[in-house]
């Protein structure tokens, strides 16, 4: 009996010992390491890279690799907007150049080649290499060949890369930059939409919009007077067709950069709060947040849910940059209209701050007292005119009607407004969204019902249609009526 | 009489270089001193005089070179000599590619065989200063460095792509009378690796005290220092046996006095 105890004990010692070396094993498993340069690598793999605004597969769960990184330069001719082209100098044939995502650990095999048919040499600083110059020390290559150099992955964050050879200013101004992305051990949280949006400023020797080829303006770019500031590397490539996309209901995520090489962004969403935001790309979260600073050669995450369908205008704040200088995207949500979140316009009425006392003129059958506001001159139609376009719509379509390029379409010589008096009216009544041609150029933007009177409609399109090349209209506010009790 | 017998040699002497076969024509540069990019007053550089090749070698210059000397071909050249982008556009060893113009100017060349051309025609390459020196000329004055004009001509031909492809005498004739030296390629130099550009070119402006001592570097905003600065990037990242495309050579004879 008491032989028999003790083999059960034996057993039971044995059955603990290999339970816990069991459990051990698992342990070592899910080790974690104080220190990310002691995370061992299993297997090579080459990662996968992707250009703007996409960015590649999540890392997951996945162990940390050899990951094998091949980067070509290419200095090629590119679109900056409409009719102006650019030498850009770029890693992977894309301003900014391609995404690289890594995690915590991972060893990474860096490869940069040179085009034979480029002038000059580069190099690669990446932010998230620990080490002289970022890499740049290891990676300066003449055109035509190729170096190698391999760094490990210490700290998650999303970290910005550059060009870092004499001039440095000019190899960034010309787009030499991009983000490498190491996601923590086990990857970041799932979201259903990933983007890659990154800033830059550029310096042409030509104003802003001057077509032809721009060169480089190095005394600008001293000077810090940019002619373009854009998200992913030329006016447009955020709008229209290109616009990023999302349904109601899905989290996005967006990794923000800027490469410079002056400006720091206001990057801005409109109409969106961030629910969360990594500030500068780093461990930190804020939550709730309007607008976040990206600093050059800097990055943020930026996270929310889009809860109401529509266009979702993405600016750097410092405004005079998003609608004039090109730091402008958009964000299409479709879906469900969800009016406990956001209603439209509920009522329309008049208002008057002296009080209630004065009547409403019911719209109708009633014999309209504004005779003698329906009868102004052209010339005072003029003036009211510019002075409601001026506080409406200069914003969108600029001081000379001339739009903006990929967002809002011109009224300057509009092929589109000249065609149908009572269409624009009608737009200017009720708002349009949706693809329109104007001049032979697509446009796909929203414009809101503007809220003016009647007059004011006649008033601000007589005045357009007898501006900048227009036919002449004289709108009155008849047509206006017609066309708003006409549907 | 001795004047007038020295000037005969000369003479003789210039005569038989314009005529020896594939002979690139020469003309004098007269030294003097003057601050290179990276110096202060204190380290002026001083040029004696020489003469310097008008234009840049031609494709078929090289191409009655390696002719010559087969073991500057293609197929022949030692490794150690020359990586493998050497003569990479030619169809053989004898024959250029198809797109390539004989007068343009020969590229994708290492340093060792620019050198050896020059040798085997009792000339040598120009060093960095030479080069720097003479290329500091526009058209009417030695050194116009300090125009904003010149500086942008030199910047905006490092944005134009493929020069290579364009025949030498292409750009303008500088102050001495030499062609190309902005605007159509790269050209080796004697001793281009004697001023490092690191491959961290921001850590020259603290450590390499001989190129970018203090405000020298600090305060190089002005477009003279960059178009500058991008010679001495480009030359810091070659090796000896590297072959580009958009780099060629010329070069350059000492002048000695006759005792």
């Amino acid at each position: 009996m008491a032989n028999k105890k003790t083999k059960l004990i034996k057993s039971l010692v044995v059955l603990t010992t290999l339970s816990l070396l069991f459990s051990g094993c698992i342990d070592s498993e899910k080790k974690e390491y104080a220190d990310a340069a002691d995370i061992p690598v299993s297997r090579e793999m080459v990662a996968e890279l992707t250009s703007p605004p996409n960015v590649p597969t999540p890392v997951g769960r996945r162990k940390a690799k050899k990951l094998i990184v091949n980067m070509e330069i290419l200095e090629q001719e590119g679109t900056m907007t409409d009719g102006t082209t650019y030498n850009y100098w770029t890693f992977g044939g894309s301003v900014p150049g391609s995404f690289i995502r890594t995690r915590v650990g991972d060893e990474v095999e860096f490869t940069l080649s040179n085009h034979p048919d480029n002038k000059l040499p580069h190099n690669i600083d990446l932010h998230a290499v620990t080490g002289p110059g970022g890499g740049a020390t290891s990676s300066f290559v003449a055109p035509g060949h190729e170096k190698m150099f391999s760094f490990k992955t210490l700290n998650p964050g999303l970290y910005v890369y550059h060009c870092a050879t004499a001039p440095v200013g000019m190899h960034i101004a010309n787009g030499m930059y991009g983000l490498i992305l190491v996601e923590p051990e086990g990857g970041l949280p799932q979201v259903d939409k990933e983007y890659y949006i990154m800033q830059g400023d550029f310096y042409t020797k030509g104003e802003n919009g001057e077509p032809g080829l721009q060169a480089f303006d190095m005394q600008k770019a001293v000077d810090e007077d940019a002619d373009y500031v854009v998200f992913n590397g030329s006016v447009g490539s955020l709008t229209g067709d290109n616009a990023i996309t999302a349904s109601v209901g899905e989290t996005v995520r967006l990794y923000v950069g800027n490469g410079g090489p002056n400006l720091v962004s206001s990057f801005h969403v409109i109409g969106e709060i961030f629910d969360k935001v990594h500030v500068e790309g780093g461990s930190t979260i804020n939550e709730n947040v309007q607008t976040t600073l990206v600093p050059a050669g800097g990055a943020a995450i930026a996270e929310f849910r889009v809860d109401v369908p529509g266009t979702f205008i993405l600016v750097d704040h410092s405004i005079f940059r998003a609608f004039n200088k090109g730091a402008l995207g958009m964000l299409k949500v479709e879906g469900e209209e969800n009016k406990k979140i956001y209603s439209g316009i509920v009522q329309e009425g008049i208002y008057h701050p002296e009080g209630g006392g004065i009547q409403e003129m019911p719209e109708g059958d009633v014999v309209k007292v504004e005779v003698s506001t329906a009868n102004k001159s052209l010339e005072e139609k003029m003036i009211s005119g510019k002075q409601i376009y001026m506080q409406t719509c200069f914003a969108c379509h600029q001081a000379e009607g001339q739009g903006i390029p990929n967002a809002f379409p011109p009224l300057a010589k509009s092929d589109y407004l000249n065609a149908d008096v009572n269409r624009a009216i009608g737009i200017v009544l009720k708002g349009k969204t949706g693809e329109i041609t104007v001049n032979g150029q697509k446009y796909n933007s929203v414009m809101t019902r503007q809220a003016i009177s009647n007059q004011e409609i006649a008033d601000v399109l007589t005045y357009v249609y007898n501006s900048w090349g227009n036919n002449k209209t004289n709108v009155t506010t008849a047509q206006v009526d017609a066309v708003k009790n006409g549907h | 009489m001795q004047t007038i017998l020295r000037l005969a040699t000369r003479i003789l002497f210039i005569s038989y270089l314009s005529t020896t076969y594939c002979q690139s024509e020469m003309v004098p540069i007269k030294g003097g001193t003057y601050t290179p990019l990276y110096g202060r007053d204190s380290l002026q550089v001083t040029i004696s005089d020489f003469q310097m090749d008008v234009y840049p070698v031609t494709n078929k210059a090289f191409l009655e070179f390696v002719k010559k000397y087969p073991k500057w071909q293609r197929s022949q050249v030692k490794k150690i000599f020359a990586d493998g982008n050497y003569l990479i556009g030619w169809t053989s060893d004898t024959e250029l590619g198809k797109k390539q113009s004989v007068n343009a100017p020969i590229t994708s060349i290492s340093w060792f065989a620019a050198s050896n051309y020059c040798e085997c025609q009792g000339k040598r390459l120009p060093t960095i200063d030479e080069w720097e020196y003479v290329a500091m000329a526009n058209k009417t004055m030695p050194d116009a460095r300090q125009l904003e004009d010149y500086n942008k001509y030199i910047l905006g031909w490092y944005e134009k792509p493929k020069t290579f492809n364009n025949e030498v005498g292409y750009t303008f004739k500088n102050y001495w009378g030499v062609y190309d030296l902005h605007g159509l390629v790269w050209e080796w130099t004697l001793d281009f690796n004697s001023v490092l550009v690191s491959g961290e070119s921001r850590k020259d402006v603290d450590n390499d005290s001989n190129l970018f001592c203090g405000s020298a570097a600090i305060g190089a905003t002005d477009l003279m220092n960059y178009a500058a600065f991008m010679r001495y990037a480009t030359r810091g990242s070659l090796k000896a046996k590297y072959a580009m495309k958009n780099l060629g050579f010329r070069c350059v004879k000492d002048i000695i006095e006759e005792q």
